[in-house]
């Protein structure tokens, strides 16, 4: 593979955080996911994109260990993820800020991202922490007094990747932050992925937004009908033109 | 070929959000027409448009040359225009015949009969005895296909008619369409399965954010620029450079 020109996370070291592989899950009768091999690598951006039903929240949930494989490995940085409960997953680094609004709305901003750190006893710690992720987002040191239900819909976003970051995740997975947003709204979303990333946390990020996601990303991954179809870096795979065959079936012509 | 069903410059806000914006389709009689678009682009809200579950803000629905628009539910589909629903509208605590003696309403002669020329048409005559809700779920999606045969409509609009329901079960929904298509029933179908709809339609309407991006026969629209952009999303980053020359024009 050629080098890729400077583009986003160029401090990716070329070592995974977290590799799966053979991956079966799902609820009831049928599997979701039918054979998911993929790795994170460090430093980086992923993104997983893939139509309707692809597997892309099911993928997520196993990982978090809301969903039990039924087969395959999932080991972040030698440490095999199968089988633990949520809450060991978490302690391991891996924190996941879900697809729909999860702040405490009659709460203030700044007891929200707090929050994000009540699996760690240590005070003085916890406020090291909330001065660190307020350099990440300046923004969020001036809503700190605010309630969280106040916020518009892009802000609360904000407020949720702090609230992660509170932890320094070894593994951050954000699952479709673009949803229900605007497309000026969005960007600032982006930029906030960027900026975390900026500052070295590891991201695994599901869109529906493709186009914008693969772009902001180190490496992506298309996920369609339980698998893996398209990997490489996010370049790559947005240039790819498989990509709209996977969406729309059969063979895309781009001329 | 003569247009069956047509919506005219159809609006629907719910809240501050637009549902729908301008939307115009048409089904020419005769075709299974697919209606497809990502997420929220209101394919299901344009079905409930045309059948009287929700109200349009503005625009038309016409049935033939007949204009239905905002007609109430049981009006709609007694003038000839049969649905079933993403989750499906079944009565759980009655057996299946009973579903079916339901749909046919009149009691007539024969109803009974017929009933179960239809199950056995979906291929559930087996379970004439069963409560409805004992079914699986792909099999309750041949109850409603069955339940909505009998009352011999124009046109059947399903919605999702592939979704969550095995492959075997897939291909056996797409042949009886295509059995049902042959004899003359025209059909629209939502459905997030591709094969699926590339495999069974003949024309094919793309919505996104309420509106029509692109219509035409299935080899045309999933190569469209338009369809695809619907899909993959619009790129933030580079939206003001020069085009991609690999995009073609």
């Amino acid at each position: 593979m050629t080098e890729q020109a400077m583009e986003p996370g160029t401090s990716t070291t070329g070592r995974s955080v977290l590799k799966i592989d053979g991956l079966v899950a799902g609820y009831g009768g049928g599997d979701v996911l039918q054979g998911v091999s993929l790795e994170v690598a460090q430093g980086g951006i992923t993104c997983v994109v893939g139509p309707n039903g692809a597997g892309k929240s099911t993928l997520m949930s196993t990982i978090s260990g809301l969903l039990r494989p039924r087969s395959g490995s999932m080991v972040l940085d030698g440490h095999d993820l199968v089988g633990r409960s949520t809450r060991q997953v978490l302690q391991l680094g891996v924190v996941q800020v879900p697809q729909n609004h999860s702040l405490f709305r009659d709460m203030t901003v700044r007891e929200n991202v707090e929050l994000g750190a009540y699996i760690l006893s240590d005070r003085a710690l916890t406020a090291r922490r909330l001065a660190a992720v307020f350099d990440v987002f300046p923004q969020i040191a001036g809503w700190a007094g605010q309630k969280a239900g106040s916020l518009s819909g892009g802000q609360q976003r904000l407020v949720e990747f702090a609230r992660a970051l509170m932890l320094e995740p070894r593994l951050l997975m954000l699952d479709e932050p673009s949803m229900g947003l605007a497309p000026k709204i969005l960007r600032t979303v982006f930029d906030a992925i960027r900026q975390m990333n900026a500052a070295g946390t590891t991201i695994l990020l599901v869109e529906q937004n493709a186009r914008a996601g693969l772009r902001l990303s180190t490496h992506g991954v298309v996920m369609e009908n339980g698998r893996v179809r398209l990997s490489g870096t996010g370049r790559e795979v947005l240039e790819n033109p498989e990509i709209g065959a996977l969406y729309l079936g059969g063979a895309v012509n781009p001329g | 070929m003569s247009v069956l069903l047509r919506t005219e410059g159809v609006h629907k806000s719910y809240g501050g959000v637009r549902a729908l914006d301008t939307c115009t389709i048409e089904v020419n009689e005769g075709t299974v027409t697919g209606l497809i678009g990502p997420n929220g682009s209101g394919k299901t809200t344009l079905f409930n448009v045309i059948t009287g579950y929700a109200k349009a803000d503005a625009g038309e629905v016409y049935l033939a040359d007949r204009r239905i628009t905002n007609m109430a539910p049981d009006k709609v589909f007694a003038l000839g225009i049969g649905r079933t629903f993403q989750l499906t509208r079944i009565f759980p605590s009655l057996t299946v015949m009973e579903n079916m003696l339901v749909a046919s309403q009149h009691h007539r002669a024969g109803a009974r009969k017929r009933a179960i020329e239809q199950l056995e048409f979906v291929g559930i005559e087996g379970y004439h005895a069963s409560l409805a809700g004992t079914l699986s779920y792909g099999q309750r999606k041949l109850l409603e296909l069955a339940y909505i045969l009998v009352a011999d409509p124009a046109i059947i609009l399903l919605d999702e008619p592939a979704g969550g329901v095995n492959l075997s079960l897939v291909n056996h929904i797409a042949a009886r369409i295509r059995e049902l298509n042959a004899a003359g029933k025209t059909f629209l179908i939502v459905e997030h399965n591709m094969e699926f709809v590339m495999g069974l339609c003949h024309q094919v309407t793309v919505l996104d954010s309420g509106t029509v991006v692109a219509a035409g026969p299935p080899d045309i629209v999933r190569t469209d620029r338009r369809v695809l952009d619907a899909y993959l999303g619009e790129d933030l980053e580079d939206s003001d450079e020069d085009p991609d020359p690999a995009e073609g024009t």
